[in-house]
């Protein structure tokens, strides 16, 4: 039955140590099946017992995309750049917000939502943001075929006028996704950490994230913004979001900005704050069931 | 090294809590905790935590849930452990799974730790009982391929075949608990850590469960770590046991040694047990049970057959047409042994109208019950309506009775652990 055969091989040791990062990686491989069936559980389970299913996550985005249209373009008059429909325009930017968001605000309730199961069996932690990240993913990609869809229309069939086309840095395409998550999932687990003991967060979550919208040049072009309120546009220039929503507008549509500079400082800023989260969220996983 | 095997082996292991609400007194001392690691020192909070008492009120906020927790298990021992609620047993099971980790100590192993600390976690009702088995087997450690290798084995001792394409939710409470037990006995750890999952379903599906149980700690030779108050369980099943007795190892050894000790220390009997209600009560209540020695005198204290008395005092301020009174002898693994009901009585002084306070006895010439433990439940009732029972309130313990002209002393242990012994004459017959 036991093939550990020597006496002093031990095959793990359970100590109060906490090495400040502690990410092992052949056990979070030995319980993929479980990261898969989490992604499955999240997708099935969302919309069962519904009549129209999946059709809803088309359904959503469409209904907050013409809002928006109506709000910000034909009420506000807020500009969508030249020979660009506001209608792909928002639903570029809304699309990439909500992958965003939700990675973010799904993460953030790990330990919350999970205490659970978390309280009773043993398995890698980190499985359970990262099945939030990759289901969201997932929608997402729902959400990029209705907008390729929509693309696909005005070009065709609204031609006159349109302008948008994809430029070069389509490449950069997976590497956006990536960094996106990894926002998301790192600021999600630094958060998810700290509501453990101090519940405080989950209310900064809940209007930060709406606040940060308006802040992340969703509904607007990060351009227009600095035309007309240049003394806080640094703010706008400064979140990494910002730079993720113009950078997929301007690779899919071809309008805003992409300067290498704030690029480069918000992959940065992904990057850290995913190292942050990771090891923040590697101290809390072994003892926040005594806090929670 | 030795010649045992040794597949676990738990060493000085401690767990740390803090009581009352998290607030800011918790962020001052989360500072000072940080400020003391920054310069290198030792936790200021280690040193000021108190005996884990729970009915005791402490000075410290900080309380020991384990304190200084060694043993060692061997390879396919099936180790039993047991204490009151609150001794800390379930902190155990928790840092042996690694849902908690120590405040100090360390514990090594040799195999991976499965634990089935309750069953059923990770069901999601909206999925159905297939999709949960799934989930639910991961959860626990299982890979893909395993279940599906066990798939149709664990659905058929589930017993839930026809309901294994509908969702959870519709499932009624106890197949929900067949499915997941179902689950996690098809578990293949090297260590499996059970925490009284004996205790779900119906009597058919307990036995299952059980004789599971057993072919897991008998026939496949796997570690185990049984917690349970069920004694007769914890003597089935295993051979060794430790008693935890506020957050401390009280005693180790062998199964039935410890389960007496534990047994016998936990009763609080007097003489006399006094009932209290809250005013809400029904207008018929049972008062009190008080024990007669074979003296007459008032003990719990009773002797293997000599005469003993019971007197019952009942509160009632209502009519009673044909009162019927029970009283119930089991021992603490739940085995009734004797139930006298008065209506199995033919001489019952009972079968008549009462609407005051009164009283009954019941006397036994020789009760022949072997030394222990004994709970005693009483109930009363008009006709069929139940007025009130007190079930288990009342301890009684016997104490091994003197030889006299026809028998030696004899105790439980003598006849090999039986309970009764009645009167009776050997004779030779050629």
């Amino acid at each position: 039955m036991n093939s550990i055969e020597t006496q002093d091989k031990w095959l793990y040791t359970i100590s109060p140590k906490k090495k400040l990062f502690n990410l092992n990686f052949k056990e979070i491989w030995r319980y993929r099946d479980l990261l898969i069936l989490f992604v499955k559980r999240d997708i099935i389970t969302l919309y069962k017992q519904t009549v129209l299913g999946p059709i809803w996550y088309v359904i959503q985005p469409l209904f907050t995309t013409l809002t928006f249209t109506l709000i910000f373009n034909n009420l506000a008059n807020i500009p969508t750049g030249e020979g660009v429909p506001a209608f792909l325009f928002n639903l570029a930017g809304l699309s990439c917000w909500n992958y965003f968001s939700t990675c973010l605000t799904g993460t953030s309730n790990t330990f919350k939502a999970n205490q659970g199961i978390f309280g009773k069996v043993y398995f890698p932690r980190v499985i359970t943001p990262m099945s939030i990240v990759i289901s969201n993913l997932l929608k997402f990609g729902i959400r990029l075929l209705v907008f390729i869809g929509f693309y696909l229309y005005f070009s065709f069939f609204r031609s006159e006028g349109m302008q948008a086309a994809p430029t070069w840095t389509l490449i950069l395409f997976p590497f956006l996704i990536c960094m996106m998550a990894f926002l998301g999932l790192g600021i999600g687990m630094i958060i998810s950490s700290f509501t453990t003991k101090y519940r405080d967060f989950t209310y900064l979550v809940g209007f930060g994230v709406q606040l940060l919208m308006y802040g992340s040049a969703v509904m607007y072009p990060l351009s227009y913004f600095k035309e007309k309120v240049p003394e806080f546009s640094w703010i706008i220039e400064y979140n990494p979001v910002t730079t993720f929503i113009e950078l997929f507008r301007y690779m899919t549509l071809g309008i805003g900005t992409f300067s290498w500079y704030y690029f480069l400082y918000s992959v940065c800023f992904s990057l850290l704050s995913f190292l942050i989260g990771l090891i923040v969220f590697n101290r809390t996983e072994k003892s926040f069931i005594d806090t929670v | 090294m030795k010649d045992r095997d040794i597949i676990l082996k738990v060493d000085g292991v401690s767990k740390q809590y803090r009581l009352g609400l998290v607030g800011t007194g918790t962020i001052s001392d989360d500072l000072k905790r940080w400020w003391y690691r920054v310069r290198g020192k030792e936790d200021p909070f280690l040193k000021i935590g108190e005996r884990n008492d729970r009915a005791s009120r402490g000075k410290s906020d900080y309380v020991w849930a384990l304190r200084d927790i060694s043993f060692e298990v061997e390879q396919g021992e099936v180790l039993g452990i047991i204490g009151k609620n609150g001794a800390g047993k379930s902190t155990l099971l928790k840092i042996l799974s690694k849902v908690t980790s120590p405040t100090i100590g360390e514990i090594k192993t040799k195999g991976r730790i499965a634990s089935l600390l309750e069953v059923g976690t990770g069901f999601h009702s909206e999925m159905t009982g297939r999709e949960n088995i799934f989930l639910n087997g991961a959860i626990l450690g299982m890979t893909k391929k395993e279940i599906v290798s066990k798939i149709n084995a664990i659905i058929e001792f589930s017993g839930c075949e026809r309901y294994i394409d509908t969702p959870v939710k519709r499932y009624s409470s106890g197949m929900t608990v067949r499915l997941a037990f179902a689950v996690a006995a098809f578990l293949e750890p090297e260590i499996l850590v059970v925490d009284e999952v004996l205790a779900v379903g119906d009597d058919e599906f307990q036995k299952k469960a059980i004789g599971k149980m057993q072919d897991i700690a008998k026939g496949e030779g796997r570690t185990v770590l049984f917690v349970s108050h069920n004694m007769a369980a914890v003597q089935d099943l295993c051979s060794r046991a430790i008693l935890l007795s506020n957050g401390e190892i009280e005693l180790t050894g062998n199964v039935d040694e410890v389960v007496n000790h534990y047994l016998s220390s936990s009763s609080t009997s007097e003489g006399k047990v006094e009932f209290s209600y809250d005013k809400s009560h029904e207008s018929a209540k049972i008062n009190s049970i008080t024990f007669f020695n074979e003296e007459n005198k008032v003990s719990s204290q009773l002797v293997s057959g000599k005469k003993i008395k019971i007197l019952v005092d009942f509160n009632v301020k209502r009519q009673l047409r044909n009162p019927v009174f029970s009283l119930r002898i089991s021992d603490l693994q739940n085995v009734n042994i004797v139930t006298w009901r008065s209506n199995d009585f033919v001489e019952s002084p009972l079968k008549k109208n009462i609407s005051t306070n009164f009283s009954i006895t019941l006397e036994i010439d020789s009760f022949y019950l072997l030394n222990g433990i004994y709970d005693v439940s009483m109930g009363f009732a008009d006709g069929k309506e139940v007025l009130d029972m007190q079930l288990k309130k009342a301890q009684i313990e016997m104490l091994s009775s003197k030889p006299n002209n026809s028998y030696h002393i004899l105790t439980k242990e003598k006849s090999s652990n039986s309970l009764v012994f009645t009167p009776a004459k050997w004779s030779y017959n050629d």
